[in-house]
């Protein structure tokens, strides 16, 4: 069950999965993540869905190397299999005709950012699409994203590929030259998304992003993934994962993310060794 | 007919005591997780059962939720004839090995013991345990007979107590069932909440592979509301009936400040990460749980001794049960409370927490609470719990856990018209069929009590199977005469 029918490096952290997940793909929508395991003793995951395709009947899934299960993801093949694929799981975007929005993608963000583009163009939206990364190697999906955008800002910190700049900075250029922006789409690393949303708030133009928090089981029973919006309890996989960005504690969700931060390093050092030793051993 | 009660003309001294089961000792078990109670060797059992007085009226079988044939079975036992006490066992329960281990037969099969009027009652559950694990370690598993298939399609979704019994049942009625369930692995509570130390996960296992034996198709990692809706399941999906077993998996938290600090869990939470993610085996098992020195558990209930207990086990120096209510409203099975103390568990009473402190990161380092006194008994019936203003206090802890009780997830109502709810998020479905207010949807468990117990879900899964049952023949009775056939 959930073959990898085809898997792509997109540089030196990030890759690409297509997943055979028929039923999955037909009820999946922009904005929405899958829990994923890989193996028995395996953590679940979410990651978020770059793609679907009702009719090849699969989702696509980017993801970056961060952590052991991450990284273990990482070395499976073409042919492998996920032990678990849950979803389509949070709710989806609110796409409409909102005059002009503007789509902002950091980083792996650029992954979830992309069919929610599509599908705001497909609603009639003037697209304006921003994707940045700290540097040319960690870009993906530039063609991709234009061909859904009416216009497209490519930027990096470092300034090895397209304009050299943070995301935010053609964003509020953006804000301060135009005031038809009906709606902006951010999503990134936590502290990318803050920052958006502080940049976006003097403006006053609604701005959704996408909460990364942890999760344990994403269909509302723990609360593991709680967060507060406008100072309330709310859970990132059933009423999110997209929020207002002007309501959520940042704070409270970058702390929350750091919670395993030890056990995180110690999980990833354990399986780095045991590849190390494997490889050593033929 | 009637038999003379086998010990009547034995002297009340020759009589044997209920018998002691045997139990890891508490500071041991403390640090392990392995199972607490130990079980009878046969020779105990048999004792035990002896025990029995074969009463003309049993009063016992009136106080089991799914009706077991209680002296037929232990006398089976008191024979030595294991196999026929199986046989007399699985004809009403199919998961005889988790009933004998959570049941809280204290309050419903041993409470109307006649022995135990004037002595200890027989300890049906030790018994029921006994004769289960017989079966499924020594004695092979018989299959009962199962009926021709029907054509026709059940849909039950959720894999816990409740959804288990049901399905089992209308497998054995011939009918095609096929159980979803959200998680990736079965049995609901029995997995994620229930820790390995009071029932062990094998066990839960072996009893999703016997409904499986039955017929029963399992669809793990299918969130019903997300992947396909109940309309959906009657419609396109072709299922002609769908029993809602999805329990209550929300879990509560008291809105106070602080909750969101770092090592703040929901019971849920914490029991997921140890109990169904292992997390007391990391790094061997990918998930982690933090536990710290000091651990407060807020709530008294049954979950709340299971987080209590597993804190100790994962290493804490001192776990304390808070709770607004006296000893004497403690909701959490006698034992469970008894084992907890000998643990060395300490239990704060009439103590209610107010604000929860974090450090410069999030992460807890206290918690301030308030004392309580008991007031005018409020609708359930329990005297309210009032805070006594100005007697406020801190306590040091690392670690909190909410254990106050849970309601059900809303997300398998998506797309499910014509589904009364209550104001509470349970499901109002019929008491003695299970019937919900959407056409050809039954429920029970959890979904439709609240809280409740395992044997009272599957006790609703089997009067469910046995409503669908009809209702899928074509038949209907009504539900005077249903009773009466009942009794018979």
């Amino acid at each position: 069950m959930y073959k990898i029918l085809v898997k792509e490096d997109l540089g030196p952290v990030n890759k690409l999965m297509v997943i055979e997940a028929p039923e999955v793909a037909r009820k999946a929508k922009a904005g929405q993540f899958v829990i994923v395991r890989i193996h028995e003793e395996g953590e679940r995951i979410p990651l978020t869905i770059a793609d679907y395709d009702c009719q090849a009947g699969t989702i696509t899934l980017i993801f970056q190397e961060v952590g052991k299960t991450t990284i273990h993801l990482g070395t499976l093949k073409e042919g492998d299999e996920l032990i678990s694929f849950v979803g389509p799981l949070g709710l989806p975007s609110q796409i409409e005709n909102y005059g002009t929005v503007v789509c902002v993608g950091g980083g792996v963000g650029i992954a979830p950012i992309f069919p929610i583009a599509r599908a705001l163009r497909e609603a009639g939206n003037h697209l304006i699409s921003i994707i940045g990364a700290r540097q040319k190697e960690l870009l993906f999906w530039e063609d991709k994203m234009r061909s859904v955008s009416d216009e497209l800002i490519v930027c990096t910190d470092d300034g090895s590929y397209g304009r050299k700049a943070l995301v935010t900075q053609p964003l509020k250029e953006l804000l301060e030259t135009r005031n038809d922006i009906g709606r902006i789409w951010a999503i990134g690393p936590a502290i990318m998304m803050k920052f958006t949303a502080l940049t976006t708030q003097p403006f006053g133009v609604h701005t959704e992003v996408s909460l990364n928090s942890i999760m344990v089981d994403g269909t509302g029973m723990c609360g593991a993934c709680r967060v507060e919006v406008g100072g309330k309890t709310r859970f990132v996989c059933v009423d999110g994962p997209e929020f207002d960005g002007h309501q959520v504690d940042w704070d409270l969700l970058l702390a929350r993310q750091r919670t395993y931060l030890e056990e995180e390093k110690l999980a990833r050092e354990k399986f780095e060794h045991e590849c190390r030793a494997l490889a050593g051993g033929k | 007919m009637a038999q003379q009660p086998k010990t009547a003309k034995k002297p009340a001294t020759a009589r044997p005591p209920r018998q002691p089961m045997p139990t890891q000792e508490a500071h041991v078990r403390a640090r392990n997780f392995n199972e607490v109670a130990l079980g009878f060797s046969l020779e105990t059992a048999m004792l035990e059962a002896s025990r029995c007085l074969k009463c003309k009226k049993p009063k016992c079988v009136l106080g089991c939720p799914v009706e077991v044939d209680i002296p037929k079975f232990v006398s089976a036992l008191a024979d030595g004839d294991l196999r026929a006490a199986a046989v007399a066992l699985k004809a009403d329960n199919n998961l005889p090995a988790i009933c004998g281990r959570v049941c809280p037969q204290e309050t419903q099969c041993e409470i109307q013991c006649v022995l135990g009027k004037k002595f200890e009652p027989v300890a049906i559950g030790r018994l029921e345990r006994f004769v289960a694990d017989w079966e499924r370690t020594e004695g092979g598993l018989e299959m009962p007979k199962v009926q021709p298939p029907s054509g026709k399609r059940v849909a039950v979704i959720g894999a816990g107590p409740a959804g288990l019994t049901c399905a089992g049942d209308l497998a054995r009625f011939g009918h095609q069932v096929t159980i979803f369930e959200a998680l990736h692995a079965p049995g609901g509570v029995l997995i994620y909440g229930i820790p390995e130390f009071r029932l062990p996960k094998d066990i839960v296992h072996a009893e999703v592979d016997y409904v499986k034996s039955l017929g029963a198709e399992m669809r793990l990692n299918t969130v019903i509301g997300k992947l396909y809706t109940i309309d959906e399941l009657l419609g396109e999906e072709g299922f002609d009936a769908v029993f809602l077993g999805t329990g209550a998996g929300l879990p509560r938290f008291m809105n106070i400040p602080g909750e969101n600090h770092i090592g703040v869990y929901s019971a849920n939470e914490f029991l997921t990460r140890v109990n169904l993610m292992k997390g007391y085996l990391f790094p061997e098992y990918d998930t982690p749980v933090q536990i710290g020195a000091k651990v407060a558990v807020v709530g008294a209930g049954n979950v709340a001794m299971d987080a209590s207990r597993c804190s100790l086990r994962l290493g804490a120096d001192e776990v304390h049960i808070v709770y607004r209510r006296s000893r004497k409203e403690v909701p959490a099975r006698a034992e469970e409370v008894h084992h907890a103390e000998e643990e060395g568990i300490i239990f704060n009473f009439l103590t209610n927490p107010v604000e929860i402190y974090g450090d410069e990161k999030s992460r807890v380092r206290g918690m301030r609470v308030i004392r309580m006194e008991l007031g005018e008994p409020d609708a359930s019936g329990r005297r309210r719990p009032v805070p006594i203003p100005g007697s406020e206090y801190d306590i040091e802890v690392d670690t909190v856990v909410m254990a106050l009780g849970t309601s059900p997830n809303p997300l398998v109502f998506y797309d499910a018209g014509g589904l009364e709810r209550t104001r509470w998020g349970t499901v109002v479905a019929d008491e003695q069929t299970g019937r919900t207010t959407k056409d050809r949807v039954w429920a029970g468990g959890d979904l439709v009590t609240g809280t409740a117990t395992v044997i009272s879900a599957m006790g609703a899964g089997k009067r469910a199977a046995a409503d669908i049952n009809l209702f899928l023949r074509g038949m209907k009775i009504p539900v005077e005469e249903k009773v009466a056939v009942a009794q018979a």
